[in-house]
């Protein structure tokens, strides 16, 4: 017992790594639930504190343990060849890693409002919303009436087109990520509106947390994004 | 109160066969106040809103359904329509003091089509739990025999070509003010020990067979 833990997870990573090895097997990069850079409380008011850990660490880290467990079926079959469960699985793989993919960049789209949640785009991101929407109020519009009327379960986005250079709002169903409806959309701030994601304090009314959730996205993130696939 | 396999509802929200607070502590009576109260309420105002001055108005439920499914390619209405129509079936599954293994010939039936109830339960069980994203589980009669069928957002048996005789609400907002911690799973237990309505589940079983006959 005392053994294991002085051990790093780095060694026993090492270990296992080394065990594959000598089977022959390769040996697959499975994820981890990635921290949040801020505490749970401190996009409140808009966004509760109690719905953040338990968006956090239930739901993000189911779709994390998951597709750890999907991908490592996977690589099993893949290895026997077998190809129809290395088709069945497609379905697992594409919900909970798009799961982990979504809300992996949701996290970095908030921020509080002391770090700058909230604070209108500027640069080249603040320019480009105002060319294709009008004004910044324009674009909340219209991605919070898309993500009001969206049926079930999905996300809402702001998302670049990287080959005609142009900004688009989408919508996705389930954990399908922005590059299911179109292999050059970058996404740039994506809105979970999924009833977990709103409801212990907005309960039916998600118009409301769609009004609310705006204070405290992160335009610096979104931002630094655009510019880097603008080059 | 008897439930009828045809649930006509013409858009009136009617109100579940039991008191709010009937179901607890299985399901609460704060769920029941949002769920029927505002989410089944909101399906129902916002469809009639809806067809009204179309074609569709004043049609039955069954008939809005079956005709904005359009094999999945869903027109406006279908949603709410579904919605309301799912709803109404949701409340008359259960029954306080509900639950556990249904006796005499729904038995009989479960064991013939599922080799066991155990094998029901298990079946309906995962179903509900892997249906991603928003939607119900249900148990459904086609070409005499018994079936678990699990379907997304408001799609519903009817549009797949069979009788549903029970269902259980997956959508986030049926269980995520009492089973907190994103806890389906327990939520889905708790319906198949507590809450199933077999009586209705019987009903409609009858009704099916008459219909199919």
């Amino acid at each position: 017992m005392a053994i294991r833990s002085l051990a790093s997870r780095r060694t026993l990573a090492g270990l296992k790594e080394t065990s594959s090895r000598l089977l022959g097997l390769r040996s697959i990069q499975t994820f981890t639930l990635p921290d949040l850079p801020y505490d749970y409380s401190a996009l409140e008011p808009a966004i509760s504190g109690e719905i953040m850990q338990i968006h956090h660490q239930k739901h993000h880290q189911a779709y994390v343990t998951n597709y750890n467990n999907a991908l490592e079926q996977l690589d099993q079959a893949v290895n026997k060849g077998d190809a129809s469960t290395v088709v069945k699985l497609q379905s697992a793989i594409k919900f909970n890693g798009g799961g982990h993919v979504n809300h992996s960049i949701f996290w970095k789209n908030l921020a509080p409002v002391k770090e700058g949640g909230g604070e209108p785009p500027k640069g080249a991101l603040g320019g480009a919303i105002d060319t294709h929407f009008g004004s910044l109020e324009g674009l909340v519009k219209k991605m919070s009436a898309e993500g009001a009327a969206l049926q079930g379960s999905g996300w809402v986005w702001l998302g670049l087109d990287k080959e005609l250079k142009t900004l688009v709002v989408d919508t996705t169903a389930n954990q399908d990520p922005l590059v299911t409806k179109g292999g050059s959309l970058v996404p740039l701030v994506g809105i979970d509106v999924w009833e977990h994601a709103y409801y212990l304090q907005y309960k039916n009314v998600r118009p409301e947390y769609l009004k609310n959730v705006w204070k405290v996205i992160n335009w610096k993130y979104a931002s630094e994004v655009y510019e880097k696939e603008c080059k | 109160m008897a439930a009828s396999a045809a649930v006509t509802a013409n858009y009136v929200l009617k109100p579940p066969p039991y008191p709010l607070d009937a179901l607890e502590p299985h399901m609460s009576k704060q769920t029941l106040e949002f769920h029927w109260g505002k989410h089944h309420r909101a399906y129902v105002d916002n469809l009639k809103k809806q067809v009204l001055g179309s074609e569709l108005e004043g049609k039955p439920l069954e008939h809005i359904i079956q005709n904005t499914y359009n094999n999945g390619d869903l027109l406006p209405p279908f949603n709410n329509a579904a919605q309301a129509w799912n709803h109404e079936f949701f409340w008359e599954s259960m029954k306080p003091g509900g639950g556990g293994k249904p006796s005499g010939e729904l038995l009989a039936l479960l064991e013939r089509d599922f080799t066991s109830y155990e094998k029901f339960y298990d079946e309906f069980n995962a179903a509900a739990a892997t249906q991603f994203g928003a939607g119900w589980a249900w148990l459904a009669y086609a070409d005499n025999k018994l079936k678990v069928v699990k379907t997304p957002n408001a799609v519903n048996p009817l549009v797949l070509g069979s009788f549903p005789l029970l269902t259980i609400d997956v959508w986030e907002h049926a269980y995520y003010l009492d089973f907190q911690q994103n806890r389906r799973p327990d939520y889905i237990k708790t319906f198949m020990n507590n809450l199933v309505s077999w009586e209705a589940v019987s009903s409609r079983l009858e009704a099916a067979k008459a219909a199919s006959s």
